[in-house]
């Protein structure tokens, strides 16, 4: 499908979903509540059939966290963009690590580094830092080194 | 042949008086031990990061660090006698490289290859991973400054780490001389 056909697709799905243009792929913003059903259809209908979660990141812009999904289909060669904004001071969205498997670790780097809850993700805890590292998201534009921070 | 016995001549640490049919050495067995060491420190295989990719190049057969005694790199740190520290250490490696540290056998010696190796480098200010220096986990010998450093910057290092062990004790015995 090209990004005007899946345009058209991800509005039938969901009417609420805004889009941006200029890239490459199609970027769909959505609302964190709406991600786990579309991500269910993206994932199953057979027209869009995107398999493969090649991407999962959180960005955190000072005001808001968003996290950011790069999907492709095997079968079609077609990508898509979602985007959510979450909140900066309780950060939560559903798990999709039993769509995509990949995920699973994925949104555990994504908690850990940002602090982004996976709600009734199986295994949420810290996938590289060590152990007693909760609470301090390094990732987090905030955060400061405690040995050798300068302020600028 | 001339050339060849020269140098070894005015690098051997001690007198040679020659006699008729054969010589007489003069010189201090601490000397001699210390001599034999610097011609001959293999390094161990490590490296963390890109100063490892120049380190390669001054193993490898243009700069080719065997031509000064650091004859072959070892995959075992208990055949190593010198241990480069090629690259930034994260907080997960520290406990790694203390124990390679640990498993070297006497004399051992560690240069610290890099702005990473030294202090963190360009990793130095906010940073959750990395440790700043390599000195606050294993005793340093030689550092050599770069980003990464040139292979004649290493080989530099190698010579002054050679001089280094031939102009008096190793680290053990001046810490014995302390206590």
């Amino acid at each position: 499908m090209s990004n005007e056909e899946l345009k058209v697709k991800i509005t039938e799905l969901l009417p609420a979903a805004t889009f941006e243009e200029g890239g490459e792929w199609l970027t769909t913003n959505i609302e964190p509540k709406d991600w786990l059903p579309l991500a269910q259809q993206l994932r199953n209908d057979d027209s869009l059939y995107f398999d493969y979660l090649f991407c999962l990141t959180c960005i955190d812009w000072k005001t808001h966290l968003t996290m950011v999904y790069h999907l492709s289909s095997t079968k079609y060669r077609h990508n898509i963009v979602i985007k959510s904004k979450l909140d900066r001071s309780n950060p939560e969205i559903e798990t999709v690590s039993h769509i995509w498997r990949t995920a699973e670790f994925h949104e555990r780097e994504v908690y850990e580094m940002f602090g982004v809850n996976f709600l009734n993700h199986p295994d949420l805890r810290l996938l590289i830092l060590p152990d007693g590292w909760e609470g301090k998201n390094p990732l987090r534009k905030d955060f400061e080194d405690p040995i050798n921070m300068i302020k600028l | 042949m001339d050339v060849k016995q020269q140098t070894a001549k005015s690098d051997f640490p001690g007198q040679i008086h020659e006699t008729p049919g054969g010589g007489i050495v003069l010189s201090k067995l601490d000397d001699v031990i210390n001599w034999a060491r610097s011609n001959s420190l293999w390094p161990l295989t490590f490296a963390t990061s890109c100063c490892g990719i120049e380190y390669m190049a001054v193993a490898g057969a243009k700069y080719d660090f065997s031509r000064f005694g650091f004859e072959v790199a070892r995959a075992t740190p208990r055949q190593a006698d010198v241990i480069i520290i090629a690259g930034t250490i994260v907080n997960k490696m520290a406990p790694v490289l203390k124990r390679l540290y640990d498993q070297m056998a006497d004399p051992k010696y560690v240069i610290a290859m890099g702005a990473c190796a030294i202090s963190g480098g360009p990793f130095f200010y906010n940073t959750y991973s990395v440790v700043k220096g390599a000195d606050h986990v294993i005793p340093v010998d030689v550092y050599v400054a770069g980003c990464p450093p040139r292979p004649e910057a290493l080989l530099h290092a190698l010579i002054k780490l050679q001089e280094k062990i031939k102009s008096g004790l190793t680290r053990e015995q001046i810490r014995k001389d302390k206590e």
